[in-house]
């Protein structure tokens, strides 16, 4: 088990999301930084769909009641296991009693915390990634006790990754166009990819809203299908990126469609970052 | 069922994904060709390549479990699947009976519509009863049917100020749609009753019991019948004819 003492701002158990039931309308939900989530599921030696702990701005802190061997990735919030730094990127062995604090984020938006075998919260329709109406809660709260297995000896491998959350690393985020791209005019397009956009402080699992205003003479289109990475022109002139929480259909133009990588990199952005779109 | 019935249209939408879209319009023929072409590609040669296809209104999401090697080939492979002849069973849609209690404790915009439509309460019921409610997919929260099909006579616009909660079985008319909140949700359409059955149940191996192509038609209850049923599960009272 793993007690929260404080869960931090917003923690959610995601592993990499629910397939097959979007026809249920179920979102595909998961971890929003698929890349940082693998790399502390492979540094422990875990299934890809391990489970994890997914800390969003500020860290929780938590009490280990059984030996586990740890991972720490993503968004860097100076974590410290009791009391004392330690590393991110690399297994960490704790013993029963230990406890692990994380605190606000200093580069990046949102940290990972894997374990040995994963987090066995229930599974259902073959997912543990918590969203409201699916899992029994969408969030953890204080008191929260989370199954894990206990793992009584220190991991031999000692891999360790050197990958970090840079500071604004990157603020170009790659782009398909989107099924109504064409319908904008010549100057949207030319807008959409010189000038650079800000991050809502509005943004969550669902969607990033965009703080600018961005000329719309588009008709609204029929309810279809949206995915986590599309960017929706609202009749109000404003975009919005969908993640992982998105519905499955949405009625706004879908102007553009974040690359896989691109969603990535998004989810590590703290609201007021600037990010700029390369259209493929 | 002909095929090549409409000129498609094929968007390389992400990594792993096709989107296929009909012409720009809601209508039976196309959610049948639609649903007809969704069943073809999941009895096809494809199909251990696919991951899911989802539809809407007169678009299809297909999601492959790779990355999309060659986007040119896959369509080929997909519009030979649309156009060949596959004698598939089409799945025999029901008729689902949905009971929903009119009652002023839970239609809380009755009385508007009502005032504003200058219909009585009865002669609303009744309009809302009597169509048979086409399922065009689920969509937005988990377990919400998109119907199509209401009276004309009963369209009324959505609220300017959408409400912050929606209890779950809310019953509602937003525009010219009809629809029944499966959750509690934030919402901005017009309550005008609410039904005791649970649309969406993820501990269920069939969390939602419609489908698109399905129909569904509304009867009205009292309240202590839906007291009743609302203790029970869908399985044991929920009706459908083929």
């Amino acid at each position: 088990m793993i007690q929260v003492i404080k869960p931090g701002l917003y923690t959610s158990v995601q592993d990499l999301g629910r397939f097959n039931s979007l026809h249920y309308g179920v979102p595909v939900s998961g971890c929003m930084d698929k890349t940082s989530a693998s790399i502390a599921n492979a540094i422990l030696n875990n299934n890809s769909d391990c489970a994890l702990l997914e800390m969003t701005l500020k860290g929780g802190h938590f009490r280990f009641k059984v030996s586990t061997n740890l991972c720490i990735t993503g968004a860097d919030m100076s974590p410290r296991l009791n009391n004392r730094p330690v590393k991110m990127y690399t297994a960490i062995f704790v013993k029963a009693g230990d406890e692990l604090i994380l605190h606000r984020a200093s580069q990046g938006s949102r940290c990972y915390l894997a374990v040995s075998r994963g987090i066995k919260t229930p599974k259902i329709m073959n997912s543990r990634s918590m969203y409201k109406g699916i899992t029994a809660s969408f969030r953890i709260v204080k008191d929260d006790e989370l199954a894990i297995e206990e793992t009584e000896s220190k991991l031999k491998s000692n891999a360790v990754i050197k990958g970090t959350i840079k500071k604004n690393e990157n603020i170009f985020l790659y782009a398909y166009k989107g099924p109504e791209f064409d319908q904008l005019k010549p100057h949207q397009i030319e807008t959409l990819g010189s000038v650079s956009f800000t991050i809502s402080k509005d943004s969550n699992r669902m969607a990033f809203p965009l703080e600018e205003n961005f000329s719309n003479e588009l008709d609204p289109i029929i309810t279809s299908l949206v995915l986590p990475g599309t960017v929706q022109l609202t009749p109000g002139g404003k975009l919005i990126i969908l993640m992982q929480d998105c519905q499955i259909t949405g009625g706004y133009p879908r102007i553009l469609q974040l690359t896989k990588t691109a969603i990535n990199s998004l989810a590590q952005k703290q609201p007021k970052n600037k990010i700029r779109f390369t259209i493929t | 069922m002909k095929s090549d019935r409409y000129a498609l249209k094929y968007h390389h939408f992400n990594e792993n994904s096709i989107l296929i879209e009909w012409p720009e319009a809601i209508s039976q023929s196309i959610l049948e060709d639609l649903t007809h072409f969704k069943t073809k590609i999941k009895k096809s040669e494809s199909s251990p390549y696919i991951d899911q296809a989802v539809s809407a209104y007169q678009s299809l999401l297909v999601q492959y479990k790779t990355t999309i090697m060659s986007f040119e080939q896959n369509v080929r492979q997909l519009q030979s699947i649309y156009s060949s002849k596959a004698l598939i069973k089409k799945r025999k849609s029901k008729n689902w009976k949905i009971p929903v209690c009119y009652d002023s404790q839970f239609a809380l915009d009755l009385p508007e519509l009502c005032d504003k439509l200058k219909l009585s309460k009865d002669e609303v019921i009744q309009r809302h009863c009597t169509p048979k409610y086409t399922v065009f997919f689920i969509g937005f929260l988990p377990g919400f049917l998109y119907l199509g099909g209401l009276d004309t006579k009963l369209a009324f616009p959505r609220k300017a100020t959408p409400r912050h909660y929606v209890s779950a079985g809310a019953v509602c008319i937003g525009g010219q749609q009809t629809g029944v909140y499966p959750e509690d949700s934030p919402g901005g359409w017009n309550i005008i009753g609410n039904s005791p059955v649970q649309l969406f149940n993820s501990d269920s191996k069939k969390p939602c019991f419609a489908e698109p192509g399905d129909t569904l038609q509304f009867y009205s209850i009292d309240a202590n019948k839906h007291a009743e049923l609302k203790t029970l599960e869908p399985n044991d009272f929920l009706i459908h004819s083929t």
